[in-house]
């Protein structure tokens, strides 16, 4: 649950490659030179886990190292029937499905009645939500823990989802997104006679769709990267997200490096293929913030 | 005053009946605004407020967590200073920081500035610099285990073939916290880049331009103009960085465990241990307060100074 402290900042879309200019020139641009290795150092982490995952143990044991010579599809069936890992997918994707619906309705609202409405007590609600944006999570983790126990809900997906249903952050960012809107769209629907919740539904919120892909982006990141908090509130195997479960299976397969790989790389793939696709909303969206 | 849209009767004249209408705006906002904001408040209030308030209370205390605690008074704060272990990880902690973000500053920098051009396969060469932000702390962690494996590990093998000897890595007590300072950069360069990347976008093309005209190379227009035009978003970066490497955990806990030999216990591991291995939750309270308070001091410290810096520039 990393809460960044800073606003947004406004970021410009980054440039399209622009493949007709490059076309013009004949020889290929001297660039190259420097932006391959780089991006193959890069690469080189990611595609060693790939190599890895469908070695066997003997050839992951080999110093030094050789590609594997056939592939070890096996390894990802021995992951699935060695663990929980059907349970981690799923228990991450409840978890992030709940927490990002509950964010999306939750902080769009609120960020529309702190930046729009004029009412008493809204001015010390929202300065302190925004002191806890400024608090570190390390800080509120055990008096959090206790909480979450008096509800019963230690070892309990519930411990993951309520905590974080809402964001002091994501209503800090809704604000200034309504904020960036002109105040005259509802003022118009107002005096049509809608109500304050019919001007929200019908004319703001069709126009926030990208601020609330991006409040989306952060919270699944965030959810999907949380692993301090699931470390300390859940305990069954059953009951993990991916990320803890991970690290426990890291645990119980220290040097069966091809097993670990193969779980690696699954528990990686959902998130890389939804970057893959959206690679643009991802980067724009993280421009914004600093989740990690 | 009036939309072409609305009804012909859809109310009363608004000049007529104005202190009426204005009140029941008035109701009706403070209505809505509570009904909008109420579940956020309550559940920030339950999950961010308590929990600061509790979380001092407890630091006085002595608190297995599990029955009440006692009141201990200052004994915390005090232990604290004379904890050899919090000062080891207190100085692992700065250690890693200061060698972690300037080389994470420096380094993406350089990348943005390679990157923002437009060159055939700059979208592939922009993905292999992206991808690492979206891959999850555990996964970067377990794949640099493996890399960074001092019997099998890739690395040591590439270190082979150019004459280096083996290294240990992350079991070497003396290179495990450049281990780790290493894997993170691969994690963080790309939100960097991306940071920078926006912001490189935001400088004027006409004054590049100018310095070419006035003769200047290109290189020393980046230094000269573009670099002094990204103070912003250097400063968001530094501060930001700054604030997540003071809070570095999953990392330490899925490759060294604070080891070897204590030599990459930061802060927040060392909070951990106290709190969930040796049930002290009033000394672990202590320790976050503490960390709560230097991340407030720094992030002030820097603000200060780079804002001091970039109007100097000007």
């Amino acid at each position: 649950m990393p809460y960044p402290t800073e606003p947004p900042a406004l970021v410009k879309p980054l440039p399209d490659d622009d493949l007709s200019q490059a076309a013009h020139s004949h020889r290929p641009s001297p660039w190259h030179f420097l932006l391959l290795p780089l991006s193959l150092v890069m690469l080189t982490p990611l595609v060693w886990m790939v190599v890895t995952a469908v070695s066997t143990p003997e050839e992951s044991r080999q110093f030094p190292p050789a590609l594997p010579t056939s592939i070890q599809w096996s390894n990802f069936a021995d992951v699935w029937a060695g663990s929980p890992f059907g349970h981690w997918l799923v228990n991450t994707a409840i978890v992030s499905g709940v927490v990002l619906v509950s964010n999306l309705v939750l902080c769009s609202t609120a960020g529309y009645a702190f930046a729009r409405l004029r009412f008493r007590g809204s001015g010390l609600a929202f300065m302190l939500l925004l002191t806890t944006l400024m608090v570190p999570f390390q800080v509120v983790l055990i008096p959090t823990l206790l909480i979450v126990k008096s509800f019963g809900l230690i070892d309990h997906l519930g411990a993951l989802i309520v905590p974080n249903l809402v964001t002091a952050f994501g209503v800090f960012m809704m604000r200034q997104f309504f904020l960036a809107l002109p105040p005259d769209l509802e003022e118009a629907g107002r005096i049509d006679g809608a109500s304050r919740l019919g001007v929200f539904m019908k004319i703001l919120l069709p126009l926030m769709g990208p601020p609330l892909a991006t409040l989306a982006i952060l919270t699944f990141l965030s959810i999907w990267n949380d692993f301090l908090w699931p470390l300390v509130a859940i305990q069954s195997p059953e009951n993990m997200t991916m990320q803890l479960g991970l690290s426990t299976f890291q645990g119980a397969h220290l040097t069966d490096w091809p097993l670990l790989m193969a779980a690696t790389l699954m528990s990686q793939l959902p998130v890389i293929v939804l970057f893959l696709l959206a690679q643009r909303v991802f980067v724009r969206s993280i421009a914004s913030s600093g989740i990690k | 005053m009036t939309s072409a849209t609305a009804p012909p009767a859809a109310g009363p004249s608004p000049v007529h009946r104005r202190p009426s209408v204005l009140l029941r705006v008035w109701w009706s906002d403070t209505l809505a605004g509570w009904a909008f904001i109420s579940p956020t408040v309550l559940l920030i209030g339950l999950f961010g407020l308590v929990p600061v308030v509790w979380a001092f209370v407890l630091s006085f205390e002595q608190n297995d967590l599990i029955s009440p605690g006692k009141w201990v008074g200052l004994d915390n704060y005090r232990k604290l200073l004379h904890d050899p272990a919090f000062s080891n990880s207190v100085r692992n902690t700065v250690v890693y920081t200061l060698v972690f973000v300037p080389v994470c500053v420096i380094g993406s920098l350089l990348v943005a500035a390679l990157l923002n051009r437009r060159v055939r396969g700059i979208t592939f060469y922009r993905v292999a610099v992206f991808i690492p932000v979206v891959t999850s702390t555990v996964a970067t962690a377990t794949m640099f285990n493996w890399l960074l494996d001092p019997d099998f590990g890739v690395v040591n093998a590439a270190l082979n073939k150019v004459g280096i000897a083996s290294q240990g890595f992350f079991r070497d007590p003396k290179e495990a916290l450049l281990a780790i300072v290493l894997m993170t950069v691969w994690g963080w360069l790309g939100f960097g880049v991306i940071i920078y990347l926006a912001a490189l976008q935001s400088v004027p093309a006409d004054l590049l331009e100018a310095a070419a005209i006035d003769g200047c190379t290109r290189w020393r227009a980046f230094w000269r103009v573009e670099v002094p035009l990204l103070a912003p978003a250097t400063l968001f970066l530094v501060i930001w960085l700054t604030i997540n490497s003071l809070q570095l955990f999953d990392e330490i806990f899925v490759t060294t465990k604070g080891g070897p030999v204590g030599s990459t216990t930061v802060v927040v591991y060392y909070l951990y241990v106290q709190a969930f291995q040796f049930f002290n939750g009033g000394y672990a309270s202590a320790i976050a307060y503490a960390l709560f308070m230097a991340i407030l001091v720094i992030t002030a410290i820097q603000l200060k100074v780079g804002r001091r810096l970039s109007h100097g520039e000007r």
